[in-house]
C-alpha cells in the first residue's frame, strides 16, 4: 500500500478533531465533531472552512498568457485566450473519444495562467500537459509549496474582509493576488458549494497560521469531505469520476456551457482539441443519454450505482445513478444520474432499484438549492 | 442492559426484548437521516438483516440478535430519523422481540464488557 500523504493543516485537523480518511492518496477530515448535515447547514447558512490542499495547482508559462493559452487550448474545449485578466473559468481535458479526463479551473493571471485540477488526476493531467505543451514552448509548473483552502457560505466576504479589504470587491470568478499578514495569497471568488465564497492559495507556511485566524470568528467552522459532497450534490455540480469520466462527453454531461461558441463548428477557433469531432456530432445532433437531477419520492436516498428502470417491472434497466445521498438543505434525498435523452424531461417518473424493490424516482431540474453567487 | 458485537443493545420488558443500537453506533453512523423496520409479525432468525439504517454517509443493516417474532416497532424514528442520533438508548429504539428462549440474552456483553469491546 502506498503512504497516504499528509496536509501541511494535518496537525490543526486533528486538533480540531477531524475524523481523517485516506482520499485520493491523502488523509482527509471527512467530518468534524459537528457531523456532516451541521457542517452542511454552516456553510449555507453562515461561513465554512475547507482544507483543499490534496488539489492540484498548476502554472503555465510561455511568451505570454495569450501563447500558453493558445496551446492550452489543443487540450481544452474552452476559450482561454479570451478570458480576461484576473477572470477564472471552468474547463476539461478531453480525449480522443470526446470524453473527460478531467475537470479543472484556469485563470488568466496576466503574463501567466494559473490552473487548480483534481488531486485524482493531477499526475495524469501534468503529465498530459507536458507532452503535448512542452513542444509548443509553454513550461508546466506544478506548485508544491502552497495550500489550498476554500471559505464558502453567505458571511464568507465579510469573514474575509476583515483580513484582506479588497476581497469585497471582487465578483464570481474574479482572481486577484493579495497579501494577508505578509504572505502572498491568490484568490479567487468561487467554490463547489453553490454559495458565495472564496478559494485561497497560501503558501504552506502561513497556511496554519491563516487558518487559524479564520476560524477564530465565531462565524466560521471547519468543514470536512462529507460536507463538501453534500453540498456539490445539492449545487448540481459534478465530481470527477464519478459523475463525469473518461466514458462521458461534455454534452452528455450537460456541461455544454462551457465551451464557448468561438470553440464550436462555426466560431472563430473552432475544434483543435482531443474529440472535437464527436463533441461537434453531440453538440449538432443531440446526446444519446443526458445527466439529469433526480429526487427520490420516499425517504430512501438512492446512492451511487442504483439502476434507473423506466418501469416499475420492466427488465431493461436504462440508466444509472453516479452521486446521490440526503440533501440537508433540501430536507429529502437527492441525486444525479444518466439516462437516456427521451427520460431526460424534468418530471419524467422513473425507478431505482434500492435493496431489490423499485422505488419511485422523479428526474429533477439542477441545481437542488439556487446559486447565491455574487455576480 | 446488554449488549451485542453488532453495536446493539437489548433490553428485557417483561417477556420482550427491546432492541436499538448504542451511542457508539450511532456517532459512527453519523447522521442518520433514514430508517426502515421490518413489519410486525415477521418471524426473525438470529443474524438476519431485518432494519436498513441510512445515515448521510453511508447505508448499513441491522441484525435480529436472537431468534424471535417482531411484535412491536418504533415508527416515530421512520417519522423522524435524527432521534437515532439524539436519543439512541432511550426514545429511539428500534423493535421489540418476542423471544423464543430469554437464556439466549444472557450471552451477551454487560455494559463494562461492551466499554472494553469498542475500546
Amino acid at each position: 500500500m502506498t503512504e497516504l500523504k499528509r496536509l501541511a493543516l494535518h496537525d490543526l485537523h486533528t486538533e480540531l478533531g477531524g475524523r481523517m480518511v485516506p482520499f485520493a492518496g491523502y488523509e482527509m477530515p471527512v467530518q468534524y465533531p459537528a457531523g456532516v448535515m451541521a457542517e452542511h447547514t454552516h456553510t449555507r447558512e453562515k461561513a465554512g472552512l475547507f482544507d483543499v490542499s490534496h488539489m492540484g495547482q498548476v502554472i503555465l508559462r510561455a511568451g505570454s498568457y495569450e501563447d500558453a493559452a493558445l496551446a492550452l487550448e489543443s487540450l481544452v474545449p474552452v476559450d482561454v485566450a479570451g478570458l480576461s485578466e484576473g477572470r477564472q473559468r471552468y474547463g476539461f481535458f478531453t480525449n480522443d473519444a470526446g470524453g473527460l479526463l478531467d475537470d479543472l479551473m484556469l485563470a488568466n493571471r496576466g503574463d501567466h495562467l494559473f490552473m487548480v485540477v483534481n488531486a485524482a488526476c493531477k499526475v495524469q493531467d501534468i503529465a498530459h500537459m507536458r507532452a503535448a505543451l512542452e513542444p509548443q514552448g509553454v513550461a508546466v509548473e506544478e506548485i508544491t509549496d502552497r495550500a489550498l483552502l476554500a471559505l464558502q457560505g453567505p458571511m464568507a466576504e465579510a469573514v474575509l474582509a476583515a483580513h484582506a479589504p479588497a476581497v469585497a470587491g471582487m465578483r464570481f470568478m474574479d482572481v486577484a493576488v493579495m497579501e494577508i499578514d505578509g504572505a502572498e495569497c491568490w484568490i479567487s471568488r468561487s467554490g463547489y458549494t453553490g454559495e458565495d465564497g472564496y478559494e485561497i492559495s497560501v503558501p504552506e507556511g502561513a497556511a496554519d497560521g491563516f487558518a487559524r485566524k479564520l476560524l477564530a470568528d465565531d462565524r466560521v467552522l471547519p468543514i470536512g469531505l462529507g460536507a463538501r459532497d453534500s453540498l456539490r450534490l445539492e449545487a448540481g455540480l459534478c465530481l470527477y469520476g464519478h459523475d463525469i469520466d473518461a466514458g462521458t462527453t461534455p454534452v452528455e454531461a450537460g456541461l455544454t456551457w462551457a465551451i464557448q461558441k468561438i470553440r464550436r463548428p462555426g466560431g472563430a477557433r473552432p475544434g483543435g482539441y482531443p474529440g472535437a469531432d464527436r463533441i461537434a456530432h453531440d453538440l449538432d445532433e443531440g446526446p444519446a443519454r443526458r445527466r439529469v437531477g433526480l429526487r427520490p419520492e420516499g425517504r430512501a436516498p438512492m446512492r451511487e450505482g442504483v439502476a434507473l428502470f423506466a418501469t416499475e417491472d420492466g427488465e431493461d434497466q436504462i440508466g444509472k445513478i453516479t452521486s446521490g445521498g440526503f440533501g440537508p438543505t433540501v430536507g429529502a434525498p437527492v441525486a444525479m444520474g444518466y439516462v437516456p435523452a427521451q427520460f431526460a424531461e424534468p418530471g419524467t417518473r422513473l425507478w431505482g432499484e434500492v435493496r431489490g424493490k423499485r422505488l419511485p424516482v422523479a428526474v429533477a431540474p439542477l441545481p437542488f438549492t439556487p446559486a447565491n453567487f455574487k455576480r | 442492559m446488554k449488549f451485542t458485537e453488532d453495536h446493539e443493545w437489548l433490553r428485557v420488558e417483561d417477556d420482550l426484548v427491546v432492541v436499538g443500537i448504542t451511542e457508539h453506533a450511532s456517532t459512527q453512523l453519523g447522521d442518520v437521516v433514514f430508517v426502515e423496520l421490518p413489519e410486525v409479525g415477521t418471524k426473525v432468525a438470529a443474524g438476519d438483516e431485518i432494519v436498513v439504517i441510512e445515515s448521510v454517509k453511508a447505508a448499513s443493516d441491522i441484525v435480529a440478535p436472537v431468534d424471535g417474532e417482531i411484535v412491536e416497532v418504533n415508527d416515530a424514528i421512520v417519522d423522524e430519523p435524527g432521534k437515532v442520533n439524539e436519543d439512541p438508548l432511550g426514545a429511539a429504539w428500534f423493535f421489540k422481540l418476542k423471544v423464543e428462549d430469554m437464556d439466549e440474552i444472557d450471552k451477551f456483553m454487560d455494559e463494562d464488557a461492551y466499554k472494553e469491546f469498542v475500546g
